[in-house]
């Protein structure tokens, strides 16, 4: 067992010293929302009236409804960099060292699963300090429950980035990830619009964000703010998150050979 | 106990063949070199030895384990060297060495233990605070290799690890491997295509088309010619 833990302290550490090393892609991950908070929440701030629906107890203005979908979107970002990072390890050759430790795949895959949620948890909690100096703050009980929602969260989307690392072959084809991926999931969930009203302009539209496991996971964040559980969200994000490790664990195993055009 | 056994290994990539029935023994003390033109199938071979993916057929032994029964046994009994550079040039080279013997369950004392030993044994002590980055190519490769022995591997494996080094360098790394299987007992197999890198008491495996053409010493599957003459002749193409 201490052969496990020492490789998750292993690798836990090699993400984090990787990503101080790179200050440009923590300063782009807090810009990104920041940008969002300050602008986009600040133009919508006039034309769109939010009624108060769970879990908001009172009248909430605009930049305050989409600090949950911008931590969300954190985590998505965070866990598609990861994956990004591990097609770079694959085309760089340090994958194939990892794969030739004699620990169980799944283990290796999971340690840079949690790895990346980690970092991705800390990106969260510095924008929210920064949404502080706009005005922007919740109770130390919603900050400190936030943590056990930001978890699963992160997992469930880190998985998913690392089930679509095991199918991209090249870095190049990683645009199509942000076009078919990054940002339908983005825009088709409760992070920007409240489900309500999504369903003003389309049933449809509204029955895609509600499915959307990042919808989930925004809602998880939401409700955690305000120390509220919300237990579907959580089942929802929960259900999706083990599919995609299985996925993802599915196209690292040896025998199905997936990883093996990248090897030719 | 055998150091390295392949059974009637094959593989495909879809209708082409990469492998077909490729069976060898390496024996322990024993330094292998598995040479072959481009595309002769030493790449795929090294994938499966390596377990980056598996075979359908075939069986790979590593000190005695079973790579498909107990594949965890059998990679820790085995060292890589890959043909591309596996190392983090942001890091030191004590971190890439503690990241790689942390994946291989070693930490604290004994991982540092070993880790100042395998960069003394490839006369590198001293530099575990130099980042990567900064380390010229012979002495990353190097370091590539100090990092396989660092979990006492009973099996060496090295893909090409020569690649893009002047000519001194390449001789002093040949040479150190080859000291390394004599004087520890270490079964190594070096996959090349520079036939100089091979010496005469040398086991040499040429693969040709997907399949193993030869086995035997160098200097009996030579005869009187030179290796690289002899393996032109074989494979009808420069080495």
């Amino acid at each position: 067992m201490t052969a496990w833990l020492a490789a998750l302290a292993a690798i836990t550490q090699r993400e984090a010293l990787r990503f101080i090393g790179q200050r440009g892609r923590f300063v782009a991950a807090l810009v990104r929302p920041m940008l969002w908070l300050v602008v986009f929440a600040a133009g919508f701030r006039a034309a769109l009236g939010l009624s108060i629906t769970p879990p908001y107890a009172t009248y909430t203005t605009y930049e305050v409804y989409i600090v949950p979908g911008l931590c969300g979107m954190i985590l998505l970002f965070n866990g598609m960099q990861s994956s990004l990072s591990m097609v770079y390890d694959r085309e760089m050759g340090s994958m194939r060292l990892l794969l030739t430790s004699p620990l169980p795949r799944w283990w290796l895959l999971v340690c840079r699963l949690l790895a990346s949620t980690a970092i991705s948890i800390l990106q969260v909690y510095v924008f929210l300090a920064l949404a502080v100096i706009f005005g922007i703050r919740f109770g130390w009980g919603g900050y400190a429950a936030l943590l056990p929602a930001l978890v699963p969260a992160g997992l469930m989307l880190g998985a998913l980035g690392l089930a679509l690392s095991s199918v991209i072959r090249q870095l190049e084809n990683f645009a199509g990830v942000m076009n078919f991926v990054i940002f339908p999931m983005f825009f088709l969930s409760t992070a920007l619009y409240p489900l309500w009203k999504m369903a003003e302009s389309s049933a449809l539209l509204r029955d895609i964000c509600a499915v959307n496991p990042f919808s989930q996971a925004v809602e998880l964040i939401r409700f955690a703010l305000y120390q509220q559980q919300n237990t579907a969200a959580l089942a929802w994000v929960l259900l999706s998150g083990l599919v995609w490790l299985g996925l993802a664990v599915w196209g690292y195993d040896p025998a199905r050979g997936l990883i093996r055009k990248a090897a030719k | 106990m055998t150091g390295l056994r392949v059974e009637n290994l094959s593989y495909a990539y879809g209708a082409r063949q990469a492998l077909d029935g490729v069976s060898f023994r390496v024996e322990p003390g024993t330094f292998c070199a598995l040479l072959g033109p481009n595309g002769a199938g030493k790449s795929t071979l090294f994938a499966l030895l390596t377990r980056l993916f598996t075979a359908p057929q075939g069986r790979i032994e590593i000190a005695g384990h079973d790579m498909a029964r107990a594949p965890r046994k059998a990679l820790r009994r085995m060292g890589v060297v890959f043909q591309q550079p596996t190392l983090d040039l942001d890091l030191t080279v004590q971190r890439n060495l503690s990241y790689f013997a942390a994946l291989h369950g070693l930490r604290g004392a004994r991982a540092q233990a070993r880790i100042e030993a395998a960069l003394e044994r490839l006369e590198m002590p001293g530099r575990l605070g130099e980042r990567v980055r900064d380390l010229n190519g012979g002495h990353r490769r190097r370091l590539e290799i100090a990092r396989s022995l660092i979990h006492h591997p009973k099996v060496l494996l090295l893909d090409e690890p020569t690649v893009g080094l002047d000519a001194a360098t390449r001789r002093a790394i040949t040479a150190h491997v080859h000291d390394l299987s004599r004087r520890k007992g270490l079964t190594v197999l070096w996959a090349t295509h520079l036939t100089d890198e091979i010496e005469d008491a040398d086991q040499l495996l040429i693969l040709h088309r997907g399949k193993l053409a030869q086995d035997g010493t160098a200097r009996q599957l030579r005869g009187g010619l030179g290796l690289a003459d002899h393996f032109l002749r074989l494979t009808g193409e420069a080495a």
